[in-house]
C-alpha cells in the first residue's frame, strides 16, 4: 500500500508510532465491511500495544488518548474507529492464552449519510 | 435495531443484561449526532451513558459486558434508584 493511495491509513500509522512508540501496531482499514465506496478510508480498527498503557490503565482513558492523537483524522475522513489498546504484558498474556481479537461487527447498512465535514 | 453494526452490538449487550434503556437514533437528529460528540468529547457513535455518565463506545461496552463489569455498573445503578 503506498501512502498516496491510502493517505489516511498512513497518517494514522505514523502518528501512533510517533506518539506511543508501540511494540506492536496494526492499522486495519475496515471500510470494505461497510456501505461506502471502494477504497474508502472511513472505518478503521487499530491494535496498539505500548508501554504508555502501563500507566494509562483504564480502557476509557486509553481510548481517549488514541482519539486525541488521531483527532484530525476523526474530525476528517474517519467515521468509525475500533481501538484495541494493551500494555505489553497484557498483550503477551493474550498471545500466551491464544486470545484473538474479536472481529468488528458487520455493517447494518447505515443510511448512506456520513456526517458532513 | 439500529442501522449501524456497532450500535446494534451495544443494543444486543444491553438487551442481554436485561435492563430497560432509552435510546436515540441520531440518524433522525443531526444536531444530537454532532452535539453528543461535543458533550462527551468522544468522536464516534454509539455512546452509552449510565446515570448521565459517559461510559464508552462499542469496544469498551462489549469488553465490559464480557467481563461482567457492565452488569455491575448497571446493577449499582438499579440499587441507587431503589428499584430492582
Amino acid at each position: 500500500q503506498s501512502s498516496s493511495t491510502f493517505p489516511v491509513a498512513n497518517s494514522i500509522e505514523s502518528k501512533l508510532k510517533n506518539q506511543l512508540d508501540p511494540i506492536h501496531l496494526e492499522v486495519l482499514n475496515e471500510s470494505h465491511m461497510h456501505n461506502v465506496p471502494k477504497n474508502s478510508e472511513t472505518h478503521f480498527k487499530v491494535i496498539v500495544v505500548s508501554d504508555v498503557f502501563n500507566t494509562v490503565k483504564m480502557p476509557l482513558q486509553r481510548h481517549r488518548k488514541v482519539n486525541e492523537i488521531l483527532k484530525d483524522e476523526l474530525d476528517g475522513p474517519v467515521h468509525a474507529l475500533s481501538i484495541i489498546a494493551k500494555s505489553p504484558s497484557q498483550w503477551k498474556t493474550m498471545q500466551d492464552k491464544g486470545i484473538e481479537i474479536a472481529k468488528s461487527p458487520n455493517c447494518k447498512g447505515g443510511d448512506g449519510s456520513l456526517p458532513p465535514r | 435495531m439500529p442501522q449501524c453494526g456497532f450500535s446494534a452490538r451495544v443494543v444486543q449487550a444491553l438487551q442481554s443484561e436485561g435492563v430497560d434503556f432509552a435510546s436515540v437514533n441520531v440518524l433522525d437528529y443531526p444536531q444530537i449526532r454532532e452535539g453528543v460528540k461535543k458533550f462527551s468529547q468522544w468522536p464516534t457513535i454509539p455512546q452509552l451513558y449510565i446515570n448521565g455518565e459517559f461510559i464508552g463506545g462499542c469496544d469498551i461496552i462489549l469488553s465490559m459486558h464480557e467481563s461482567g463489569e457492565l452488569g455491575n455498573a448497571l446493577s449499582e445503578e438499579k440499587v441507587e434508584d431503589g428499584t430492582q
